[in-house]
């Protein structure tokens, strides 16, 4: 254990002085090809826009040999795959893609998938304007959000743990140690196996989902809210608006870009929400989800990469329109000198 | 003065704010304590009853033997045979009496004090404390002593000895370096590796940098699902070729700090391009090159753009299965911790003191950055919230 922590920690030096030493020898080796301290002035002029040219590149080397290897080979790797056999070996033409058309449990993910797309990003941005709202009020505002943002450093597996725990079914006659089911019980309610009701223990599981994410939304709407120019409130009110009035005609369309921030980054976690669906019922009782069903045909059998990747390809399809609309997005307010 | 403020003057009455606020706030956190809670309670109690009642203490039930007829004394027309529950060589825990019985199915029968009349002229009387008056109109004619079942309050008791199993005998310890292992390098490798991407992105002129900037920011979305099954293959070819394992903690790395790129780079530059110009020229001007520049003006400047990222990256790492599972495997020295408590979850499934322990030491370590960075972690969020991990 002792070793491997030295390990660890050698690791981490070996690494960045790797990386600091592969800049700073490339600008060294720069200087000596091509010096720009000594000779004459044309030669000088000329290696100094040869610098230029160069280093740009020498710059972002290691980072685009990174995403080119683990990211974009990948993409047109497994668009490819996508065609293939489940070794990779044989073309198979469209078959895979007629699989996941036809596949009972495909289409059961597909309609989970799209359940959660419909509930979470919503929940998540309405309860956090409506927290973002009212912490903005009240002095100990600050204490309120740190609170309700914690759940965001909480790792999807840690938080099933927590939830399952609070679904926890104790049989019908036993004392009740999950707190739903206790609650359901004092009210003289029946306990229930909550995550093996099929539909419904979609959304019990999309509740950890709302629990962690609205945190988030919380933040980044609660900036937007005080983005607000002061004057478009005053005059609100001097025309006689009340507060719902002002919060929904006033407030929520000046802060329309920030939702759409906000909704479509939850939407895109929510394509790929993985360790939760894993962890509370590993796709049992009809709870099975994409990013799930993909990873067990990774696996299952020895795995089938051809429709494992068809799968991932769905998933990649749903985030292209947001992937584009980021795209336009950032190519407008571009900085950069 | 501030939107929010002028709605505060005109809007829904104080105490209903601050009363909804609490509530949202306690709904929040009770999943949370929860754990908390259970981890530190004894496990025969965490099955017994809500963690809700560690506070005020838990009813066990338990068994216990009166004295045996032969120690009855005569009192008027009575027997009496007295003495303690809580006496008996077999008897359960010590605590105070809530309730009894003669029936193992009904241990509540009675209350503490109350006089229960058993038939055949037979009365029990226990007292809260344990101490019993049984008496019956004629001689016991029993063998043995009575069986009774109590119902005992039991004071509350919180014990770290979960957690002293769990990192011992379960592995999560084992796991926690592990984790550590994993995350730290994967957090500061990528570091250096983006900011000067990010430097050159935004300070320097090339061809073709327009087109690598929306590239970027289009694969900040790409699902990782997209990389696995190519990546896993390539790891393996790599691994045979080499003739080494095709999972480990460098490969790991490697693939972490690859898919933390796009957003570390999307960050910095943001915050780079927005470095006082004039600063940077002026350098220029002096004859600084850019990697003097990089290296000695802009790395110190962007301080906070970098605690940022770092701060995503390791929440990320920490807390990511899929990565780990896929790229660093699933034996039982491999496993992270989020691995090893999904691994726990299958196997100790309703063991909750196993369960709530190592859940909590796995939250540990990102809720103690969240609370000591949180201030770094809400600027980065505010910068590019177009991640989603």
């Amino acid at each position: 254990m002792a070793s491997q922590i030295v390990s660890a920690f050698g690791a981490v030096i070996a690494g960045v002085f790797a990386c600091a030493l592969y800049y700073w020898l490339s600008d060294k080796l720069l200087q000596i090809v091509l010096p720009v301290r000594s000779g004459d002035v044309q030669r000088i002029s000329a290696n100094l826009k040869t610098h230029a040219a160069i280093r740009p590149w020498l710059f972002l080397g290691p980072a685009l040999l990174l995403m080119i290897v683990y990211l974009v080979y990948p993409v047109i790797a497994t668009f490819i795959l996508s065609f293939y056999d489940r070794s990779g070996g044989n073309f198979v033409g469209l078959a895979n893609y007629w699989w996941a058309a036809t596949d009972a449990q495909f289409r059961q993910s597909i309609f989970n998938n799209i359940l959660w797309l419909a509930v979470v990003p919503a929940a998540c941005t309405f309860f956090g304007l409506v927290i973002a709202v009212l912490t903005d009020r009240i002095w100990w505002g600050n204490i309120a959000k740190s609170l309700i943002f914690m759940p965001m450093a909480i790792s999807f597996v840690g938080a099933s743990v927590i939830w399952k725990f609070i679904y926890e079914y104790r049989g019908a006659d036993g004392t009740q140690i999950g707190l739903l089911n206790a609650i359901v019980q004092f009210f003289g309610g029946d306990p229930q196996v909550w995550i093996a009701m099929p539909i419904w223990n979609n959304f019990f599981l999309m509740v950890i989902l709302i629990w962690i994410q609205t945190g988030f939304a919380m933040v980044i709407l609660s900036a937007a809210l005080r983005g607000i120019p002061e004057e478009t409130i005053e005059a609100a009110v001097i025309d006689g608006a009340n507060g719902w009035q002002i919060f929904w005609k006033i407030m929520v369309p000046q802060i329309w870009g920030t939702i759409a921030v906000v909704w479509t980054t939850i939407t895109i976690l929510v394509l790929k929400v993985f360790d939760i669906v894993l962890t509370m019922t590993n796709g049992q009782w009809n709870t099975m989800v994409l990013a799930n069903l993909m990873f067990d045909w990774m696996f299952r059998g020895g795995g089938d990469s051809g429709r494992s990747a068809v799968i991932a390809l769905v998933i990649m399809a749903a985030v292209t329109p947001i992937m584009i609309w980021n795209i336009r997005q950032a190519s407008e307010d571009r900085g950069g000198h | 003065m501030t939107a929010a403020i002028t709605l505060r003057r005109i809007g829904l009455p104080r105490l209903i704010v601050h009363l909804s606020v609490l509530v949202i706030c306690i709904l929040w956190l009770i999943p949370t304590i929860g754990i908390l809670v259970t981890s530190l309670r004894e496990p025969g109690q965490i099955a017994s009853s809500g963690w809700w009642t560690a506070f005020s203490g838990a009813a066990e039930t338990s068994a216990a033997r009166l004295g045996e007829p032969s120690t009855a004394r005569q009192d008027g027309p009575n027997y009496v045979i007295s003495g303690s529950v809580f006496d008996a060589a077999d008897s359960g825990p010590k605590g105070s009496v809530r309730a009894f019985g003669t029936k193992v199915a009904a241990p509540t029968e009675f209350a503490a004090g109350e006089a229960a009349d058993l038939g055949d002229g037979e009365t029990l009387t226990v007292n809260e404390d344990g101490t019993y008056i049984y008496s019956k109109n004629a001689p016991f004619t029993d063998k043995r002593g009575k069986r009774v079942y109590l119902s005992v309050a039991q004071p509350p008791s919180f014990t770290l000895n979960n957690y002293r199993t769990v990192l011992t005998s379960q592995g999560i310890g084992q796991a926690f370096i592990n984790s550590l292992t994993v995350a730290i390098p994967a957090t500061i490798i990528p570091i250096l590796i983006s900011a000067f991407a990010a430097y050159a992105l935004s300070w320097m002129h090339f061809p073709g940098r327009a087109i690598i900037i929306a590239v970027v920011v289009g694969l900040i979305v790409v699902p990782l699902q997209m990389s696995l099954i190519p990546l896993l293959k390539m790891y393996n070819e790599i691994g045979a070729f080499f003739g080494i394992a095709s999972r480990s903690y460098v490969g790991i790395w490697l693939a972490h700090a690859a898919f933390g790129m796009p957003l570390a780079i999307y960050l910095l530059r943001n915050y780079i391009a927005g470095l006082p110009k004039e600063v940077i020229e002026s350098a220029r001007v002096d004859g600084a090159s850019d990697f003097e520049i990089f290296v000695r003006i802009v790395l110190p400047l962007s301080f906070p753009a970098l605690a940022s990222f770092s701060i995503f990256q390791f929440l990320w790492t920490w807390n990511d299965l899929l990565v780990a599972m896929v790229f660093l495997g699933t034996g039982k020295d491999q496993l992270v911790l989020t691995g090893a408590l999904n691994a726990l979850l299958g196997s100790m499934g309703g063991k909750w003191e196993i369960l709530t322990a190592s859940a909590f030491i796995t939250i540990i370590v990102p809720i103690i950055v969240f609370f000591a960075l949180q201030r770094y972690l809400v600027r980065g969020l505010l910068a590019g919230s177009v991640k989603g991990g």
